[in-house]
């Protein structure tokens, strides 16, 4: 599953909106249309027809509304048509689809996107109805309580202490202050400070969970032959790969991400140095999780955009976190990075991916 | 270049309106054994499932892969969700093909369902979009004024959609898994059927049914492992555009009919009525039958209902381009399986494992999903020939 043997995918463009808690009247196509426009302008190209295939993601019940992608189509302007398929999942896995599509020769460049408006409901309500429908949804146990539990167990295991989850917001708050001006939550604050707040689903503090957002991301990938022939700088998708491990909370063992591991195993995490990885991690204990799950030592940057911590674009995040690594490799800041994407409650589904410079 | 991919198990359940003996997991895992069971193989011989359904708010379960990891035994194993609307069915089977003509894996299983008796699609398809007009028409009153628009532009006689509608039934006899059960149906009976969405009767549409459909799609290298004749993936595209743009041709839509100029290119296809022995297409209402027989390049334009009237597309009348054997979306219609089941049928035709709704010697299929105002197309070619 490596994708060492196969075409050489490179990315060659990234842009993300502002993570903002309210767009207001923005509606999904004007959220998608300036990061369409920008990720395909910044490498000379004009509209959807520029590229040879289009995948997005995004999920219907955000907007409340079946459907809700057909409206990403208008963003597009695809006319004359064009080769277009959609995830309803985050637009990483849109990624891993268009990767396919190009490594089968159908394509030689893709235009990826996601895109997501929370604040019109109540996400994490929302989000419980994506558990078990007969056994847990009619609960709504939403998606925080769920991950409240899983940082119990850490705490309780002694995997974790709260010191050491405040120190992740601390981080997120600070690099986000320094690198990233769409993030949504940036600043200086101590660990000891974050400390004192109260707890809210305890073990977790608001600071431990992502702030919502409403924002859309969008990228280009291309063949590296492409990538030359537009003579423009890349990053080499070097391997992806994603593993989604049982529902049943009770059968995991919540302290570890197993499907992780995998994943970081099949893309090989470990074969050289990983300089800045990128965490889809939505609450603070889960980046510990992931940092342990990907083998990640001290000498690894995590987050440096802030993560989803500073700001959280549902079902566009995953493609953010890929999008954050590849724009320091293009400008030359790194070498070799990684980015990880998660879907459902507690680490359920991840998704990893190696970049390299070419 | 892309590897040479086949399908070499189908498993699908029974389709009816409701199926109160299993729950959405049980449905999945029905068909995905039944598909196992066909290429004889198990769930360790799979290496990555690829899963997909019309709008979660036909069931009210959100990105339901999360859920169905467990019943169709992908646990540490990649899954993937497919959502393209009405196509989507098409579409998932040709992104599973693309996991393995990629070469990225080697087998993989992929399943497309419907339940549709656990909530309602009618409503799930009429709730009002934020900042857009409230059309609170459901998919027959969509389409009810393109298709008046057909009739108008092409004279064709008022019954062309009832023949389909009754000889759609009268091949969905044939076919033991199909939801509606007419073997005595007459055109007689589907023109005194309620009219609901004026040119459309109650018996000119397609059922509201639970199913799923399977199938296993392997690597050329791995198609003698299982028992059965491969359907062998020849051709495969996609094509969208938008609800509405000015000048939109509604009727015959340039995205279809590109999706069409492609997967034929692919195939080798250069006169469709004549490669083709048969084809599944994605017709929910009857006379979408005539008017894709003209976006497909069967007819020319304004002529398709007459390859309809004629019995062309009849297996009881011996057509010579029989289409919809299995009875198609008219009489079964689990929403986000209708497309695979397209894809399947067409594969189960040149399998020359179709039972009693088999074409005699079918070699080549075209296998058609559409969706959205009919603005989402997946289309896949499949040959008993590499």
């Amino acid at each position: 599953m490596s994708a060492t043997d196969m075409t050489e995918i490179a990315i060659v463009s990234f842009a993300q909106t502002n993570c903002v808690g309210d767009a207001g009247a923005a509606n999904e196509v004007e959220l998608i249309m300036p990061v369409v426009s920008e990720a395909l302008g910044k490498i000379g190209l004009k509209n959807a027809q520029d590229v040879d295939f289009t995948c997005s993601g995004s999920c219907d019940y955000q907007q409340g509304a079946a459907f809700a992608f057909v409206f990403g189509v208008d963003a597009l302007g695809a006319v004359p048509p064009i080769k277009e398929s959609h995830v309803e999942m985050d637009a990483a896995w849109a990624l891993y689809e268009s990767i396919l599509k190009i490594r089968m020769g159908q394509a030689e460049s893709a235009l990826v996107y996601g895109f997501g408006k929370s604040s019109p409901g109540e996400l994490p309500i929302v989000l419980s109805q994506q558990l078990d429908p007969y056994y847990l949804a009619p609960l709504f146990v939403d998606n925080v309580s769920l991950a409240a539990m899983q940082a119990r167990q850490m705490l309780e295991q002694g995997v974790c202490s709260e010191a050491e989850m405040a120190e992740v917001v601390s981080n997120s708050r600070r690099n986000a202050a320094a690198n990233n001006p769409r993030a949504q939550l940036s600043g200086d604050v101590s660990i000891e400070d974050l400390l004192k707040e109260d707890q809210w689903l305890a073990p977790l503090r608001k600071h431990d969970c992502c702030p919502i957002s409403d924002g859309a991301s969008a990228m280009v990938i291309c063949t590296v032959e492409k990538a030359k022939e537009w003579g423009v700088p890349y990053a080499v998708i070097r391997s992806i790969d994603h593993r989604i491990e049982t529902h049943n909370l009770g059968a995991r063992d919540l302290t570890r991400s197993v499907s992780t591991e995998k994943a970081a195993a099949a893309t090989g995490v470990g074969d050289g140095p990983v300089e800045v990885a990128e965490l889809y991690a939505p609450f603070s204990h889960q980046e510990l999780i992931l940092k342990r799950a990907l083998g990640l030592g001290d000498d690894t940057s995590i987050n440096p955009s802030g993560g989803v911590l500073a700001g959280n674009l549902m079902m566009a995040s995953g493609l953010s976190r890929i999008g954050e690594v590849a724009q320091r490799i293009i400008d030359g800041s790194i070498q070799r990075g990684i980015a990880h994407a998660t879907s459902g409650p507690c680490l359920q589904h991840n998704l990893v991916t190696v970049l390299e410079a070419a | 270049m892309a590897n040479l991919a086949a399908v070499v198990g189908i498993g699908q359940t029974k389709y009816q309106t409701k199926r109160g003996d299993v729950s959405i997991a049980g449905l999945v895992r029905e068909a995905a054994v039944n598909a196992l069971q066909d290429a004889g193989l198990g769930w360790d011989d799979v290496d990555a499932v690829i899963i997909g359904k019309a709008p979660d708010m036909f069931e009210g379960v959100i990105m339901p892969e999360i859920y169905l990891t467990d019943a169709l035994g992908c646990n540490g194993k990649p899954m993937l969700r497919v959502h393209t609307a009405g196509s989507v069915g098409g579409s998932t089977a040709l992104v599973a093909a693309s996991h393995v003509q990629s070469g990225t894996f080697k087998r993989v299983l992929t399943v497309t369902f419907e339940k549709q008796s656990e909530s309602n699609a009618m409503w799930a398809l009429s709730n009002p979009q934020p900042f857009s007009p409230h059309v609170n028409a459901g998919a027959g009153g969509y389409f009810a004024p393109i298709i008046r628009e057909y009739m108008r532009r092409s004279g064709a006689p008022y019954n062309a959609g009832i023949k389909v509608a009754t000889k759609d039934r009268l091949h969905g006899a044939r076919n033991p898994l199909a939801h509606l059960q007419m073997p005595d149906i007459t055109m007689e009976q589907v023109e005194e059927s309620p009219m609901l969405w004026d040119p459309i009767r109650f018996l000119e549409s397609c059922p509201s049914s639970d199913g799923a459909c399977a199938m296993v799609i392997c690597d050329e290298s791995l198609v003698g492992e299982s028992p059965k004749k491969p359907a062998w993936i020849r051709g495969g595209a996609m094509r969208s555009e938008p609800t509405m743009y000015a000048g939109r041709e509604e009727v015959n839509p340039q995205a279809g009919r590109d999706c069409a100029a492609d997967v034929y290119a692919q195939a080798g296809i250069t006169n469709p009525r004549k490669d083709f022995d048969c084809a599944e297409v994605y017709v929910p209402f009857s006379w979408y039958e005539p008017m894709w027989l003209e976006n497909l390049g069967f007819a020319e334009e304004g002529k398709g209902w007459e390859l309809t009237m004629a019995g062309a597309t009849s297996l009881d009348e011996g057509g010579d381009i029989p289409w919809n054997c299995s009875g198609g979306v008219l009489s079964s219609n689990a929403i986000g399986a209708s497309g695979m089941i397209r894809f399947a049928e067409a594969a189960r035709q040149v399998r020359g494992d179709a039972g009693d709704h088999q074409v005699e010697g079918a070699k080549t299929a075209l296998g058609h999903a559409y969706g959205g105002g009919a603005q989402f197309y997946a289309m896949w070619v499949v040959s008993s020939e590499k």
